[in-house]
């Protein structure tokens, strides 16, 4: 009895204690903390550091903070490969995003259905996103080689091309660009498909089945009900896709390193040659921040898309 | 001739077990059909066989006379409610009205009309713009009807229609779904696992159990007239009572079991020596939960009273009731079918 007392005592701050992480106020921040850390560290503070950087003249021999207003952006435009570099992007970007999201919708569909080898289709399709980048890209270099290409092979002896003939793919700017397009397509299919098929799967099947009993032959079911109401998750895949293209240069880098003289160039490796091996800091924080309002515009379309399929 | 038809219907899904185990049932022409059972008693999937969303593994199905096994679904010119309702949820309710129209090639110009006279039939006609998510339970059943109204079908299909609603609106929909069927006279096939549902709505029922159909007739002759102890059983609330005797079961409804006195004598009263052991006041009813050990001793009996019975019953004591002899129903002991009256030796009080 005469113990009783001191433990009572020390009860309700053991209980506070004991509750602590069962109060939102405390749990809540905690578990933000480390991607808040992150995401200030390797995200924020690189930002405003190249966009500052994009102001001055900065180079990596001279590494003072000198700024000289838009000089560095002006200089960076009056830079014709620059301009190749943004147009470049665009076209990258849209003509490999068209072909995920055409060549997905196809996929997507074609796995929905009920067929033998069902999931080796659907593994060996996953397979790409599961590759490290580089190292899928670098099996690509090897197919895409300009003396020992397997597709070169295949095309002479089907007898599409003349025997012995090569079609140099990384070597000429047009079918340098198709190359590199083509990659990046292929790289991000297997998720916008993934995606899809989620999106698919989660129509309800009663659903499917009213259109069914309501007359509708497959394409009308195809385009008046499964299309309209993949819509939403397709439109943030696409986004997802687009920004992804947009900033990246690992299959460009890989294959091509932006040539044949820059015809595959693009923003984010123009950026990485300029800024990092070229050592021009400045200039090329400049080039990277020409993607910035792509990228803001991208994002908050993403956002808002987000948010509003929370509502309904 | 009959609109739907069944022959020797069987559906095996996955190993030997058939979900439908030969079952025939013809409905006559704008009848009011309910396929009634418990959850896996093969309703739901011999209605997707008639709609032509499941394949009969034997058997047809014809409609209209003709056998339409081979036919998809919208070529059977059916329409179907879905227990989930199924609507579009990305096309307005008008949208959703005109699915099928478009589907079945009507002209552009002709469908608002069409439209205009479905949703004015359920009144829904304030409700077109908007989408299925901003629409209650009870509307969205009656877009659901709308939908399956607006094409002029043969057949109405319509899958536990009523099981989202909430209790008190499923009375008033019950009611709806009656009058609206009555007016546009099209034949129904109902599936639903609520026999009040099935007594309230069917102009005949089909009972189903593990795949096969346990009688067909009107609710009067379901109820009263059960065709074996699945029946007797799975009609009524509180199911009727079913007591062993000299090889055979006996079986009364818990309402025809009354106190001796108010049972007459000249329909041939059967008196009992009831152990009454629980008494429930349900307002309306008064339920007593008891034994007759002259008969079975461990078996209980339900007796239902209305409350206009004032007899004194007291829980714990004996008590002499009595059921008359027209209201016993016979049952063969191990097939469970219903066989001729039996003399009840010996067990008179």
């Amino acid at each position: 009895m005469t113990t009783a007392a001191p433990e009572a005592a020390t009860r309700p701050r053991e209980r506070n204690r004991r509750y602590l992480f069962e109060r939102e106020g405390v749990l809540g921040p905690l578990l933000l903390l480390p991607s808040v850390a992150y995401l200030l560290a390797l995200v924020g503070f690189p930002l405003v550091m190249a966009i500052l950087y994009a102001f001055t003249d900065i180079t990596t021999g001279n590494p003072a903070l000198h700024f000289v207003g838009i000089d560095t952006f002006k200089a960076a435009l009056a830079d014709p490969v620059t301009r190749t570099s943004l147009r470049n992007t665009v076209v990258f970007t849209v003509i490999s995003q068209v072909l995920v999201v055409v060549l997905s919708v196809v996929l997507a569909f074609a796995l929905r259905a009920n067929f033998r080898g069902k999931w080796i289709a659907r593994f060996l399709i996953l397979l790409p996103w599961t590759t490290p980048i580089a190292l899928g890209t670098i099996a690509w270099l090897w197919m895409l080689d300009s003396i020992f290409s397997p597709i070169d092979w295949v095309l002479s002896h089907t007898g599409i091309t003349s025997p012995g003939s090569h079609m140099f793919w990384l070597g000429r700017a047009h079918l340098a660009m198709g190359s590199v397009i083509a990659v990046q397509a292929w790289r991000m299919l297997p998720l916008a498909t993934v995606i899809l098929l989620a999106g698919l799967t989660s129509i309800p099947q009663d659903v499917r089945e009213a259109a069914e009993i309501d007359g509708a032959g497959f394409w009308r079911r195809m385009f008046g009900i499964d299309i309209p109401l993949l819509l939403p998750i397709s439109a943030v895949a696409l986004l997802f896709g687009l920004v992804f293209s947009f900033t990246d240069m690992t299959v460009v880098f890989v294959l091509t390193r932006g040539g044949p003289q820059n015809a595959t160039q693009v923003l984010a490796s123009w950026a990485f040659f300029r800024g990092i091996e070229g050592g021009s800091l400045g200039e090329g924080a400049a080039v990277a921040v020409f993607m910035f309002p792509v990228l803001a515009g991208l994002a908050a379309l993403i956002l808002r898309m987000v948010s509003r399929a929370e509502v309904s | 001739m009959a609109v739907v038809e069944t022959r020797g219907v069987r559906k095996v899904f996955v190993g030997d077990t058939p979900a439908v185990d030969g079952v025939d049932i013809a409905t006559e022409e704008g009848e009011y059909l309910v396929l009634l059972g418990p959850s896996g008693s093969g309703k739901t999937t011999l209605l997707r066989m008639i709609a032509g969303l499941e394949r009969p593994s034997e058997g047809e199905v014809l409609i209209g006379g003709r056998v339409v096994n081979d036919l998809p679904p919208r070529a059977r010119r059916i329409a179907m409610v879905f227990q989930s309702y199924a609507l579009y949820p990305h096309k307005t309710v008008a949208q959703n009205i005109s699915f099928p129209l478009a589907a079945g090639g009507m002209p552009k110009e002709r469908r608002p009309e069409r439209i205009r006279w479905a949703s004015s039939l359920l009144g829904i006609d304030h409700l077109l713009e908007r989408k299925p998510r901003q629409l209650s339970g009870g509307e969205r059943q009656r877009v659901a009807l709308a939908r399956a109204l607006v094409r002029d079908p043969q057949v109405f299909l319509l899958d536990e229609p009523l099981s989202n609603l909430d209790a008190k609106l499923r009375t008033s929909a019950r009611e709806d779904l009656k009058e609206f069927q009555r007016r546009v006279g099209v034949t129904t096939i109902y599936v639903t696992h609520d026999q009040v549902e099935a007594m309230g709505l069917g102009d005949r029922i089909a009972v189903l159990d593990k795949g096969r159909l346990q009688q067909l007739g009107t609710p009067r002759e379901i109820y009263h007239e059960p065709a074996n102890t699945f029946v007797a059983t799975f009609l009524g609330s509180p199911p009727m009572n079913l007591l062993e005797h000299d090889g055979a079961l006996v079986g009364f409804r818990p309402e025809h079991f009354l106190p001796e006195g108010l049972v007459s004598e000249r329909e041939g009263r059967v008196p009992f020596e009831y152990q009454v052991d629980r008494v429930e006041y349900l307002g309306s009813d008064r339920m007593l939960y008891g034994t007759i050990p002259a008969i079975a001793a461990g078996v209980k009996v339900i007796a239902r009273l209305p409350f206009t019975v004032t007899t004194p019953v007291a829980e714990g004591s004996p008590a002499r009731f009595a059921v008359a002899e027209s209201s016993l129903r016979f049952f063969g002991k191990d097939s469970g079918d219903r066989i001729a009256p039996q003399p009840l030796r010996g067990v008179s009080a």
